[in-house]
């Protein structure tokens, strides 16, 4: 262990949805994203046609997003994700839906919303990202700390 | 926190048997999460319980690989398996994963359809209704204004909503299985009257009488509101079942609206000022005829090729009246040899369409009437598919980027020419051209 641990960019407050800690890279997008029609659960990747992450995957990593749209089959499609070890790690959201909040509580997975701060303008894609869902804190480090 | 009355209280705490407690201990989570501070009674559900493909019930080979174990791991997302019971609320399974009798027709194995069979079972044996459809409302469960529901399946969902007034979220499908046992669902979003009011007006500036132009509109309203709530004034007219079916289809796909008012139209909205609770608000968009000649461009825009091979028809599910339109356009032709004819509807409206004589005219003419499913939601469509005709924007809006194929969006009847024909001769034609 190094004795001086690197201090966060910037550490904002939310609401917790979902308890539990998860750090790792974030994927950051402003489009809302579809469940069921809008990903494949078996690669974690978003498909839907015309979405500036058609193609990238959310396997793994920190999702911050304004949050869920499409099909009812929202939570259906990331459940299956979470069979498949293809769910995020984490996520961070902006609008709250029925759909996000089932999604969340059943892929079981650290979230927090209602921030002090825009998660989708004080968090960008590749930063390292320590999500307290219990906390409510979000910890952001420009790359993954020591 | 969620509070419980007392009777929550004794149904977590095992009172009503161990898979009640899991239900509500799932509901539990999910009102936490969304922040909503009690629940409310429901006794009118619709989902998709224990069903599931066979690699899911693989996935919980140790806990006995049935539906047991996936109704408890995976729909009440607990870490026991639990025995469940017949339900106890009114319950309502939707659309499934292929036709009874056209299975083969539509690609899938035998052991594909023995898991169909099997599951088909366990709901019925668990006092579920095998409505088998995305549109309960046809099929035998009609809320009324006011009713509390619990409903998935987005387009049904916004019909109960703005069309019955009656009172869902977009539920999914552990919340709804859990909710056929424990018969509450949070009290948070359209389940309240402040949720319901209107957030953006829309005001329509070109006449939108037919299904087609519906259907349009629905696709237009959506992109423009995301998933807020419109508020529709102007050129509407010949409102009915089928356009509001189409319309709310096409919004809750483009946008992930849940709920709309027209004014004067529907329950909610006798006036602008009821729609809003007050005055209007918002932002005000105009559909006007460059915005129709975009949207017209928009659920074209998935190809090129005008050598139609697929013509799907039924989404959301044909209703009798859909059908007997389709018969009478089809009575005396046949489809081509170079495409295919698929409508899909639920059980009972097929049981009405075979009575009536349309489920012979179409297979006369070489089409066949399928349940259950569609197209998107079984990923099944005839071998070979490259082109598919569709006379539903949320069909286009999801088939084609599925499936990896071209499609093209118009009238019912173009659809039935392109199956007959082999040849896309769609077009934006008539007084707005």
């Amino acid at each position: 262990m190094s004795e001086t641990i690197e201090k966060p960019r910037l550490v904002i407050h939310g609401r917790k949805v979902v308890g539990g800690v998860a750090e790792g890279e974030a994927l950051v997008t402003r489009e809302t994203i579809s469940g069921w029609g809008g990903i494949d659960s078996n690669s974690g990747t978003v498909i839907e046609s015309r979405h500036e992450l058609k193609g990238v995957s959310f396997a793994g990593k920190i999702l911050v997003f304004p949050g869920a749209k499409g099909s009812s089959g929202w939570s259906n499609a990331f459940h299956l994700a979470r069979l498949r070890g293809t769910a995020p790690l984490a996520m961070v959201f902006t609008v709250m839906t029925t759909k996000i909040a089932l999604g969340a509580v059943v892929m079981r997975i650290p979230t927090v919303t209602d921030c002090d701060a825009d998660p989708l303008e004080v968090i960008r894609t590749g930063d390292w990202v320590r999500v307290d869902g219990d906390a409510g804190t979000i910890s952001i480090w420009d790359r993954k700390p020591g | 926190m969620v509070s419980l009355t007392a009777e929550e209280e004794a149904m977590l705490g095992g009172e009503s048997g161990a898979a009640v407690a899991k239900a509500m201990e799932l509901l539990v989570r999910y009102a936490d999460a969304l922040g909503a501070e009690r629940f409310v009674e429901t006794n009118n559900i619709a989902g998709v319980p224990g069903s599931s493909p066979q690699w899911v019930k693989d996935h919980y080979a140790a806990d006995g690989g049935d539906y047991r174990a996936v109704f408890s791991r995976y729909d009440l997302d607990s870490d026991e398996v639990v025995d469940v019971p017949r339900m106890n609320a009114f319950s309502c399974h939707l659309q499934g994963g292929m036709d009874p009798e056209f299975w083969r027709e539509q690609g899938m194995s035998e052991a594909a359809h023995a898991n169909f069979v099997s599951d088909s079972a366990q709901v019925e044996a668990h006092g579920i209704q095998l409505l088998k459809t995305c549109t309960p409302y046809l099929a035998g469960n009609m809320p009324v204004r006011g009713e509390h529901c619990a409903w998935m399946e987005s387009s049904a969902v916004v019909f109960a909503n703005s069309v019955v007034g009656a009172r869902t979220n977009c539920e999914g499908r552990e919340s709804t299985s859990a909710a056929m046992l424990a018969r509450r669902i949070p009290d948070w979003g359209f389940h309240r009257d402040d949720f319901r009011l209107g957030h953006h007006s829309v005001s329509v500036e070109v006449p939108v009488d037919s299904i087609f132009e519906w259907g349009m509109l629905g696709y237009y309203v959506g992109d423009a509101v995301q998933d807020s709530i419109p508020v529709i004034t102007g050129a509407l007219s010949d409102a009915n079942l089928i356009r509001h079916k189409h319309f709310g289809a096409a919004a809750a796909s483009s946008g992930g609206v849940e709920m709309y008012h027209m004014v004067g139209i529907t329950p909610e909205a006798p006036n602008v000022e009821a729609a809003f609770g007050g005055s209007a608000r918002g932002e005000r968009f105009v559909y006007d005829a460059a915005a129709r000649r975009r949207i017209y461009e928009v659920l074209n825009s998935v190809g090129t090729s005008t050598d139609v091979d697929y013509v799907m028809l039924g989404c959301p599910h044909a209703s009798i009246e859909q059908i007997a339109e389709i018969a009478a356009l089809i009575e005396g032709r046949k489809v081509s040899v170079n495409s295919a004819l698929w409508v899909f509807t639920s059980r009972a409206v097929k049981a009405a369409a075979d009575a009536s004589g349309y489920t012979k005219i179409l297979r006369d003419a070489g089409g066949y009437l399928m349940t259950d499913t569609c197209s998107a939601i079984s990923q099944a469509v005839p071998k070979g598919t490259k082109v598919a005709a569709l006379d539903s924007a949320k069909q286009v809006h999801y088939l084609p980027a599925m499936m990896g194929i071209e499609g093209w969006y118009g009238t019912t009847a173009e659809c039935i020419d392109a199956a007959c024909t082999g040849k896309w001769r769609g077009r934006l034609e008539g007084r707005l051209a």
